[in-house]
């Protein structure tokens, strides 16, 4: 975390640079939503690829998670994987017949 | 009566002042909240015959511009919080109001779009995807809220603060930041989920 005045300065430039990405890849976001692809596996692939690089954008510069202590990764690890398990919980049931016939 | 520990300092076990370890731990809970939302959206999409386009049916430059919105306010807090850090105590408080402003404008944008839906009679009932998308537009709108309802409590009575500790009050500042970001990072997901795809 920056405290230095220094510091602190050099952030404000690079969250403007931030900003600006994540401007234009909302635009690139709505651009590539009309772009045909003849699936919808990349379709859905390609926007929720873009929406994760702005969410990172956010959680790594302005959240500071580029440079947090130890025990926040920790918390954030835990979350992910728990995320993980509420997203596969659709599939599951989508497969149960593997488990039912 | 003693005071709450660790509101600056950092702990020496975490590295972190108290209310920023609270934050994130309250994040993590909010992930879990908006992860069953989008899962419960992917559950029904999947098993749907005759999902929609959101894009056919809503309105994606209103959603864009709410997009833009969310994107600016992020940044006009983290800029609120870098000049508390420089002691430049009135440049940080133009850029919260800021922040409160744009945050309004994305509800005022969101009304034009609700109202829009229930002109026409369109509502949660009206089928799964206005359920999915009036459900997690809502609470989303409801985390808006309550963040509209912070920063103004920290520019006005809360302000107090920045008087007499202003490393405790840029620390509140952060806290309600991240709470903030988040909010922003939730809608990056759902405008494609529900408008694009």
């Amino acid at each position: 975390m920056a405290e230095s005045v220094e510091e602190i300065r050099e952030h404000t430039k690079v969250y403007i640079k931030v900003l600006i990405a994540l401007l234009v890849l909302t635009v690139v976001t709505v651009a590539v939503s009309y772009v045909d692809f003849n699936s919808t596996f990349l379709t859905v692939f390609v926007g929720l690829l873009i929406a994760t690089i702005k969410g990172s954008l956010v959680a790594c510069y302005f959240m500071h998670l580029i440079d947090e202590e130890k025990l926040i990764y920790w918390v954030l690890g835990i979350t992910v994987v728990f995320f993980a398990v509420l997203m596969l919980v659709p599939i599951l049931t989508v497969h149960d017949s593997v488990f039912y016939g | 009566m003693d005071e709450i520990p660790y509101t600056v300092k950092p702990h020496p076990i975490s590295g972190l002042y108290s209310g920023k370890l609270g934050v994130w731990l309250f994040l993590a809970s909010e992930v879990m909240l908006f992860g069953a939302l989008f899962s419960s959206y992917i559950l029904l999409r999947v098993g749907s015959d005759d999902w929609p386009v959101g894009s056919e049916i809503l309105n994606v430059p209103l959603a864009m511009v709410n997009t833009f919105i969310l994107i600016l306010s992020s940044v006009t807090v983290v800029l609120g919080w870098a000049s508390l850090k420089l002691g430049e105590n009135r440049k940080a408080k133009m850029y919260l109001w800021l922040t409160v402003v744009l945050a309004c404008g994305f509800l005022v944008v969101k009304t034009f779009e609700y109202g829009a839906k229930f002109s026409h009679h369109i509502g949660p009932a009206t089928n799964n995807f206005y359920a999915t998308y009036f459900t997690m537009t809502g609470l989303h709108g409801l985390h808006v809220i309550g963040g509209i309802a912070v920063f103004v409590y920290l520019l006005t009575s809360g302000a107090k603060l920045l008087e007499t500790n202003p490393e405790h009050y840029a620390n509140r500042i952060e806290c309600t930041g991240l709470y903030w970001h988040f909010v922003d990072l939730v809608w990056i997901f759902l405008f494609p989920a529900l408008y694009l795809l």
